[in-house]
């Protein structure tokens, strides 16, 4: 007896538990896709009870938006809540609905020249207060800018000094000096800001318009531009002591088609011998010259390791040019470009596999 | 930073802190939108974007002690003669000289009647248009009830499965999101959840209705919700789009790596829902554990004194 009083109140409880559940439950066929973060819900039912309700099918819109929201209501209720001030506020997650940005990624700027130097001998900014005394004028004043601790503009005597020409304006002077700080200032920042915004660009193949190029460069963008007429540079005159450049034949020769017959033979059983041979030929010319190219480059890696351990002061390990395991790929591809020294670091480590930016194989002395 | 990047440089702080808030940042700030008149906007569409306006495109700043209207949307009082579909320069100016990312452009002809053109930028150049014609439009001021004030975050809800078959539907979806939902927020007053913007796909036609909320009591926690219609109702047909290139949607879809979501390490679920988390201990001096003690194997004085005794002897003896 008691046993059943127990099981018809616990049918009881969960009877009740249904009936108050009823009223916000909503049956669904398919579950709505939810996104809290941005109070978003997704219904995917097809809207199967509007499509018979006619012309106005305002009630029905109702009802089906009123189903949706009980849905995401009750979404939102679930969320874990915190008490600020009074209210209870959910914590809503973040938003998962992929949206387009309304701008591009911020791009990374390149270093400043004195940035770079300072990276690479590892001097970091040291903390300066904000505020100096100034003796002068007795009180705190600001280290730089609109009226700083020590202004040599804004002093009111100036003693001349002994060896200064004495009909010279030394308060001239002063001023000028700091009109010519400012200007160089500004040059370097717009020196930077080039530096950076050509970065952003893709490099016109290392053809730079301004100075530091060397002679290689400067004699292999002349060669460029020789043959970037018309008639491909046929027509082009040279200057009374100028060379004729080097490396500018044809690149591959090829055998005629049909021509010398024995040769051909000769040549296609002298192939066969070798496939079929067990020793491996060795072909001394070209041996020996990559042995001696391996060494010229090994001892220019060593000197330059010499040279940059003299700069270093600490063991910081310096980004940029001076890395030691270069771009292999760059050193190897770069056979038929007009030599590649495009900028790039120590090409010579990452050379030693296929050697030769430099077209044929024999050393020149 | 832009601002740096600059030949002339912003001699004030406020010029500069103009450009920062405009230059493109790994979190961007809210799109705002710019309501624009055609060369002849009849009055259901001027209705239409005042609307939009007045209602959906104000914010309040989400402090508890006092509220900040900031406007997302602008809307320009006089009739510009432009075409979208064919000339997008000027809205590319606007957008650059105003730094608005979505707008909303009302016009009126024979062709096409009542017509709404809503787009969005990417770079200040246009990502996406859709043109839509309405149909039937019930504004604010047509349906006499109280209103919700104005500036909460509404709530959104898309019905149909035609969101997701075509892909104009879902650029049009994508496009919605971003121009009604507001301000992220990170918390929400439950109590502050006011209306709700439902848009149902149905015969061909995109049905726009925006509902207050009243929260009834139902028996648990969850309150059992009724609606009331509130604000403009729209019945929209798809016209004309313009939709943006696969890539160049990639390219605005793109996400630094540093907003990516971190991955939380030693926590790991299993299928029935267990979560498991991973603890690294170092190594332990088991003699020194400390465990339960029991009072009846604890050392005697005496039995102690014996043991040193011991031990003594044994350190005498090695040395």
């Amino acid at each position: 007896m008691e046993g059943q009083s127990v099981e018809e109140l616990l049918a009881k409880a969960e009877q009740d538990e249904a009936e108050k559940l009823q009223r916000i439950t909503v049956h669904k066929e398919l579950e709505l896709e939810f996104d809290l973060g941005n109070l978003l819900a997704s219904d995917r039912n097809p809207p199967t009870g509007l499509r018979c309700a006619g012309p106005t099918p305002e009630a029905e819109l109702r009802a089906l938006a009123r189903d949706n929201t009980q849905l995401l209501i009750n979404q939102l209720w679930q969320l874990p809540t915190e008490r600020v001030e009074e209210t209870i506020v959910a914590r809503l997650p973040e938003p998962t609905t992929r949206l387009p940005r309304e701008k591009p990624l911020p791009r990374p700027r390149p270093l400043t020249r004195w940035q770079q130097f300072a990276r690479l001998k590892g001097i970091r900014p040291k903390k300066k207060t904000n505020l100096v005394w100034d003796e002068v004028s007795s009180q705190w004043r600001r280290r730089w800018g609109y009226q700083r601790a020590r202004d040599d503009t804004k002093e009111w005597l100036i003693e001349v000094p002994g060896n200064a020409d004495p009909l010279e304006d030394q308060f001239a002077k002063r001023i000028q000096a700091k009109k010519e700080r400012v200007a160089k200032n500004e040059l370097n920042r717009l020196r930077n800001l080039a530096r950076a915004h050509k970065m952003q660009l893709p490099s016109a193949a290392g053809l730079h318009p301004t100075g530091h190029q060397s002679k290689e460069e400067l004699g292999r963008a002349m060669q460029v531009a020789k043959v970037s007429t018309a008639s491909v540079g046929r027509f082009q005159e040279r200057l009374p002591k100028e060379k004729a450049p080097r490396g500018s034949g044809k690149k591959r020769k090829f055998q005629p088609l049909f021509g010398d017959f024995a040769a051909e033979k000769k040549n296609q059983l002298e192939l066969l011998r070798v496939m079929n041979s067990k020793k491996p030929q060795l072909d001394v010319t070209r041996a020996t010259n990559k042995q001696m190219r391996e060494e010229d480059q090994e001892e220019a890696a060593k000197r330059r390791k010499m040279s940059q351990k003299g700069k270093r002061k600490g063991g910081r390990q310096g980004p940029g040019g001076k890395r030691k395991g270069g771009p292999p790929s760059q050193g190897g591809k770069r056979k038929g470009s007009l030599g590649g020294k495009m900028n790039s670091g120590p090409r010579g480590l990452g050379d030693k596999r296929k050697g030769g930016q430099r077209p044929g194989g024999k050393r020149r002395k | 930073m832009d601002t740096l990047d600059r030949v002339v440089k912003p001699k004030t702080k406020r010029a500069k802190r103009f450009l920062e808030k405009r230059e493109p940042k790994l979190n961007e700030n809210i799109k705002n939108a710019m309501l624009i008149k055609g060369g002849n906007a009849n009055a259901t569409v001027t209705q239409v974007l005042k609307d939009v306006n007045v209602f959906v495109l104000k914010a309040i700043n989400f402090v508890l002690q006092y509220a900040l209207k900031k406007p997302y949307g602008v809307l320009y009082k006089k009739k510009n003669i432009t075409r979208p579909f064919e000339d997008q320069t000027s809205l590319e100016f606007f957008s650059k000289k105003s730094d608005c990312s979505l707008f909303m452009f009302g016009s009126h002809n024979k062709k096409r009647p009542n017509n709404l053109v809503i787009g969005r930028m990417y770079d200040h150049h246009v990502l996406d248009m859709i043109e839509l014609g309405i149909e039937n439009f019930i504004s604010l001021k047509d349906i006499k009830n109280s209103k919700c004030p104005e500036g909460t975050k509404p709530m959104l809800i898309f019905a149909g499965d035609d969101f997701d078959v075509t892909e104009d539907y879902r650029r049009l979806k994508s496009l919605l999101i971003d121009f009604f939902r507001g301000p992220t927020v990170s918390n929400i007053r439950l109590a502050g959840l006011e209306y709700v913007l439902h848009f149902t796909a149905l015969n061909g036609k995109i049905y726009f209705r925006s509902y207050k909320l009243l929260l009834k009591k139902s028996g648990c926690r969850t309150p059992r919700i009724e609606l009331e219609e509130m604000g403009p109702s729209l019945d929209l047909v798809l016209r004309r789009t313009h939709l943006a290139s696969d890539d160049l949607y990639k390219l605005s879809m793109k996400m630094p790596k540093a907003l990516k979501p971190k991955k939380k390490k030693n926590i790991s679920h299993d299928t029935f829902g267990t979560t498991y988390g991973r603890i690294h201990m170092q190594k332990q001096d088991l003699s020194k554990l400390q465990t339960r003690k029991m009072k009846g194997l604890k050392k005697r004085p005496a039995e102690r004194i014996t043991e040193d005794q011991e031990k003594k002897s044994k350190r005498v003896k090695k040395n």
